[in-house]
């Protein structure tokens, strides 16, 4: 509840001010410090003779620890009204109606507050679903055999006096297509039983840097100035964080726009597009006319306005293969949960640190597209003897150059929706039927 | 002479049933299955119509429609999308991409037939 939030912050701003440790303070209250840790951390309401004896051991009045929660609860009540209305709340007796009842206020601003973050769930829901390969790639091969079943059955049922050669081949595919519906329906029910029902992992962390990342086409023009610093990066995840955004996942946001102001820093917007203009959008070439190493470069044009550059997609996975980082580019799907494809050129640099890879690839199944992918591997934390180095592999998207830029390699999503048939680097069976 | 369809589909048994359907009718039926080649396949086949899905291997429907209404021979030729999603969306897609009928699958065999009868007099 907002009041009850507000209180323990303030406890805890105003300890801090008079230079009192947080045992000091839980002595002189009379209370055990874990008690008061719960408090200021808002994790327990307090009121009547806690309330009295923190506020004298603060030394101050205790309306000033509560005051403030007053006027949180107003704001949370003019925010639940909205926008004004004829017949809407009475807004110029709003804070008659906070002092005279304040439980039925407060719980209708906590109201508010849990709708909105219910919207934004059902807002994340509903993208990821629309998003989501294997999703989409099941309910495909579902509806397909359905509408061969349907055309094929018809047929059988409709057309007087049908061949006997014709009948039988018809009851085959009948018989073929409903072995793949059911096979299709079951694998769907699977992973619809086995999604993630908790509330932590409908928006994981990175989901939410990532959203964040996206909502701002992946350009920042706040970190773009010669004078951002770390400063700039803490309003920006101050101002994520008054969203909504979750702790977790501002740690990760952090760490992401510390890099992109590093990047920017090294490879300033203005002079950086000059050189994408006479070079192109060649890593290896703007990389070794900026001097930056190439993984920065590929971080940088992943970053650069769409507007200035066309579609440039990037992923980056970790030693252990996990996608850390991912901006897409159409044509070209990237697996939310399951791993991704082993032959992906992301992977096969992490064998051969610091030697780039570029090929034009295409995805097997539908709404694949040609592309052309630019792959390297690098060290990104010092190793010794006692620990190993870490590893990245960094990949960059690019729409398809055309034939000029050699052949094309296949390659899957993730094995489960993966149409390839006698692929070596199989790991686990498709549940799509195998291609034509 | 009967007039020609060509049916870009990757599913097998739905080329077969498209395929009966329409030959019963007196069409003289062509197919091709992958979208990478298909516009060579249009030029190849010079169908007087061209059932299309929307989502292929190599390459989707709505681009196969542009590259067919872009062309100097075969721009104004009748088109019929099927598509597995009904949404509004996909249908206005299809609509700006020049589509001259949309039909969403599971499809009735009558509405097929009804549908190239329209867009074409056999």
């Amino acid at each position: 509840m907002p009041d009850r939030l507000m209180i323990g912050t303030r406890i805890r701003e105003r300890r801090v001010l008079n230079g009192m440790r947080q045992s000091d303070l839980a002595q002189r209250a009379g209370i055990s410090p874990s008690y008061l840790n719960l408090i200021e951390h808002n994790h327990r309401r307090i009121g009547g003779k806690t309330l009295l004896k923190l506020a004298e051991a603060l030394k101050v009045e205790p309306s000033q620890l509560t005051q403030g929660a007053e006027a949180t609860l107003i704001s949370g009540l003019r925010e639940a009204a909205g926008k004004p209305r004829t017949d809407g709340p009475e807004l110029d007796r709003t804070e008659e109606f906070a002092g005279r009842y304040p439980g039925w206020a407060s719980l209708l601003s906590d109201l508010h507050r849990r709708t909105q973050a219910l919207e934004r769930t059902i807002e994340t829901l509903t993208d990821r679903l629309a998003h989501d390969p294997f999703l989409a790639d099941s309910l495909h091969e579902v509806i397909s055999a359905v509408t061969a079943i349907r055309a094929t059955s018809s047929i059988l049922v409709e057309t007087d006096a049908i061949e006997p050669e014709w009948q039988a081949r018809f009851h085959r595919n009948i018989n073929e297509d409903s072995a793949r519906l059911t096979e299709g329906a079951q694998a769907l029910v699977r992973y619809l039983e086995a999604a993630p029902n908790t509330e932590a992992d409908l928006t994981s962390p990175q989901d939410e840097m990532h959203a964040y990342l996206a909502a701002r086409g992946y350009h920042l023009p706040d970190l773009e100035r010669e004078m951002a610093g770390p400063r700039d990066v803490a309003r920006l995840i101050d101002a994520a964080a008054a969203e909504g955004m979750s702790g977790p996942a501002q740690n990760l946001t952090r760490e992401a726009l510390l890099r992109y102001m590093e990047d920017a820093a090294a490879l300033p917007l203005r002079a950086f597009l000059a050189r994408v203009g006479t070079l192109g959008l060649r890593p290896d070439r703007l990389a070794e006319a900026t001097g930056a190493d190439m993984a920065r470069v590929f971080r940088r044009l992943a970053s650069l306005p769409e507007a200035e550059v066309g579609p440039v997609g990037l992923v980056i996975c970790d030693a252990s293969g996990t996608l850390t980082f991912r901006k897409p580019i159409a044509g070209f799907a990237t697996p939310r949960m399951a791993g991704a494809c082993a032959l992906w050129p992301l992977y096969q640099v992490l064998s051969q640190p610091q030697v780039p890879l570029r090929l034009r690839l295409r995805q097997a199944g539908r709404g694949a597209e040609v592309i052309e992918a630019f792959a390297v591997a690098a060290q990104t934390g010092p190793a010794g003897f006692d620990r190993p180095p870490l590893m990245q592999a960094l990949m960059l998207m690019l729409p398809d150059p055309g034939e000029a830029g050699g052949a094309v390699r296949p390659m899957g999503v993730s094995c489960r929706i993966c149409p390839l048939a006698d692929c070596a680097a199989r790991r686990e069976p498709s549940i799509v039927a195998e291609g034509m | 002479m009967s007039k020609r369809v060509l049916v870009i589909e990757d599913e097998p048994n739905i080329i077969e049933a498209v395929s009966f359907i329409l030959s019963r009718d007196g069409w003289e039926v062509k197919t091709h299955a992958n979208g990478h080649d298909a516009m060579e396949a249009v030029r190849a086949r010079a169908p007087d119509l061209v059932i299309l899905d929307v989502m292929l291997p190599g390459k989707s429907g709505f681009d196969i429609l542009q590259e067919i209404r872009a062309d100097a021979v075969y721009g104004r030729m009748p088109v019929l999308m099927l598509t597995a999603r009904g949404q509004t969306k996909d249908r206005e897609i299809a609509e700006r991409a020049g589509a001259s009928q949309y039909m969403t699958k599971p499809f009735s065999n009558a509405d097929v037939l009804a549908a190239v009868r329209a867009l074409v007099v056999p």
